[in-house]
């Protein structure tokens, strides 16, 4: 399954891939970091909705994305996790360094806020 | 009942999947939980991913994958005739990676021990390395006699 990006007000939502492996990596790292650079990304949402799998080398671009992030001052987030990718968070203590939005009180705040 | 799988295949990264799905696959006649499959996938994807990346470099080689199920116990080997290590113990080190310019995590070692009961690294310089991952299956029939759900973590 190919990954999607939407685009607005500064804010870039990737729909991650199915499978988030060593194996779609290299082209999700390649694709992020162009639109980042290129538009100006200030806030960067992983939607995890269509994500059955995550391993390590998941976790490796999450983390890349989140440093490349944080250096230019942006806000980076989580969101949609499954219990598997909740506990792929803890064990590798991604859930300290990304801000995972809790699907239970989650809002459209996003939209609202930054629509007009 | 012992009962064997035996699989080799390209270090190509699209089998990464192929890997995964074939334990899993296999695992099934011992009706695991869809957390222990999880646990299993994770942990054959980080061997395998580690036989690619590290043991060929990205380039060519075959990776063999063997799947031993005795009893209620699972015994992975994923095996590489690559570069092996020279610091097994270091390789094993969280956070530890030798290709950082790849954004590698190093966490494929951490990942493999904390989803499976027991990990075993072998490797030689210039020989390969050698994965073996073990998993007793049956949290199920636990789940049953004590009637403790999902508290496991």
């Amino acid at each position: 399954m190919e990954c999607k990006y939407q685009l607005k007000d500064g804010c870039m939502r990737i729909s991650m891939p199915k499978e988030v492996d060593h194996h779609c990596a290299e082209k999700l790292r390649r694709e992020a970091d162009l639109l980042i650079g290129a538009y100006h990304i200030r806030k960067l949402v992983f939607d995890f909705a269509g994500t059955e799998f995550m391993d390590s080398s998941g976790i490796g671009v999450l983390i890349g994305r989140c440093k490349n992030m944080g250096y230019s001052g942006g806000i980076v987030s989580a969101e949609h996790l499954n219990e598997r990718l909740k506990k792929i968070f803890i064990v590798s203590g991604l859930h300290k360094m990304i801000q995972v939005e809790d699907d239970s009180k989650e809002t459209e705040t996003d939209e609202k806020s930054g629509g007009k | 009942m012992k009962n064997e799988m035996k699989v080799e295949f390209d270090a190509k990264s699209v089998n990464e999947g192929f890997a995964r799905v074939t334990v899993a696959a296999f695992l099934t006649q011992l009706d695991p939980t869809l957390d222990e499959i999880a646990d299993v996938k994770t942990a054959v994807s980080e061997a395998v991913t580690n036989a690619i990346i590290h043991g060929y470099e990205e380039k060519e080689g075959k990776v063999c994958l063997t799947c031993t199920l005795e009893d209620d116990t699972a015994v992975i080997i994923v095996e590489d005739k690559g570069i092996g290590m020279k610091d097994v113990k270091k390789a094993m080190e969280p956070f530890y990676t030798t290709k950082p310019q790849l954004e590698r995590s190093g966490m494929g070692f951490a990942f493999m021990e904390a989803f499976m009961d027991d990990i075993e690294v072998e490797s030689k310089e210039g020989l390969g390395t050698k994965v073996t991952l073990i998993k007793k299956i049956g949290q199920r029939e636990e789940e049953n006699q004590d009637g403790c759900g999902d508290s496991a973590y």
